[in-house]
């Protein structure tokens, strides 16, 4: 999966640096309330949450310590687009 | 300031801090008076207030020394607390309120640290209050980026045959690491077991003390 590369303003549970990044789906979480609308005291709209996996070579590019080295977060579905996903180690 | 210690250093040989004595900031004195409103019109009472601040300091990196030896010595609840953290911790007693959790076990081949990036998520409910680092600029932006410079910082130098996995815990879950279990504790019982458990330990940026050093 490919993290949007979009930058919104307002409340967003998404890191920066993920943005654009490709990662694979370490394991789903289950529907949680979207905090983007929570923050602002909006009728949460349950999202499935995944807990992507990204290499450092992926995040980091040539600045990485080590490239096989992984970091894992948490993403909202709608953060998440279909991309050519690279394989898990 | 009128005394500006900053190149001095005090007779012990650390460096002078200034006080942190300031008047109360606008959000301490909103709390003042918005709690002082809620006890005025018996919303709360300030014996609950002070019930649920005893409740909160008597949370302890002991809760979570106690499930990682429960995890190295009862593989039925180590499957378990993998499979389901919330649950098995819960099963175990800890009130952990509606705290989702995840156990990340640390194996021969694997070392896991826990950040948050975006602010400063921890499981309170299970180590209590996080140190001061975690919360700070530097732990938070350097963990993702440089997280071996940071762990040997921490006096953890691991192997390169050691895959270090980084969670930056930003949104619903909370996380907590089994450290590996110290060589030289065969047979030691989970009470023994859980005096080798550090709250570092637990976050990732520590290991298990060895049994000569407890």
């Amino acid at each position: 999966m490919r993290v949007r590369a979009d930058m919104p303003p307002g409340h967003v549970r998404t890191p920066g640096y993920l943005r654009g990044k490709i990662g694979w789906v370490e394991r789903t979480l289950g529907p949680f309330p979207n905090p983007e609308q929570l923050a602002y005291g909006l009728n949460a709209q349950a999202l499935p949450l995944m807990r992507v996996r990204f290499s450092m070579a992926e995040v980091w590019g040539d600045a990485s310590e080590t490239p096989t080295d992984t970091i894992d977060a948490e993403i909202y579905s709608h953060w998440l687009e279909p991309a050519e996903a690279p394989h898990a180690p | 300031m009128p005394h500006d210690h900053h190149d001095h250093l005090s007779p012990s040989g650390h460096p002078y801090r200034p006080d942190d004595d300031h008047p109360l900031t606008y959000w301490q004195q909103m709390e003042i008076a918005v709690r002082e409103l809620l006890i005025e019109k018996g919303v709360t009472t300030a014996a609950a207030i002070n019930a649920q601040i005893e409740a909160m300091d008597a949370r302890s990196p002991a809760h979570g020394a106690a499930v990682v030896a429960r995890a190295w010595t009862d593989t039925d609840f180590r499957a378990a607390l993998l499979e389901d953290a919330s649950a098995a911790t819960r099963d175990m007693g800890f009130d952990i309120g509606p705290m989702r959790l995840i156990a990340l076990e640390n194996t021969d081949t694997v070392h896991n640290i826990v950040v948050c990036t975006l602010c400063s998520c921890y499981p309170r409910n299970l180590l209590g209050l996080p140190p001061d680092w975690y919360k700070s600029r530097a732990y938070r932006s350097r963990t993702v980026k440089e997280p071996r410079k940071v762990l040997a910082e921490f006096g953890v130098s691991l192997p390169d045959t050691t895959t270090v996995r980084v969670h930056d815990s930003t949104a619903d879950m909370r996380y907590v690491v089994i450290p590996h279990r110290p060589a030289g504790t065969d047979g030691w019982n989970a009470d023994d077991l859980a005096a080798l458990v550090t709250r570092d330990s637990m976050i990732g940026t520590g290991l298990a003390k060895s049994p000569d050093a407890a």
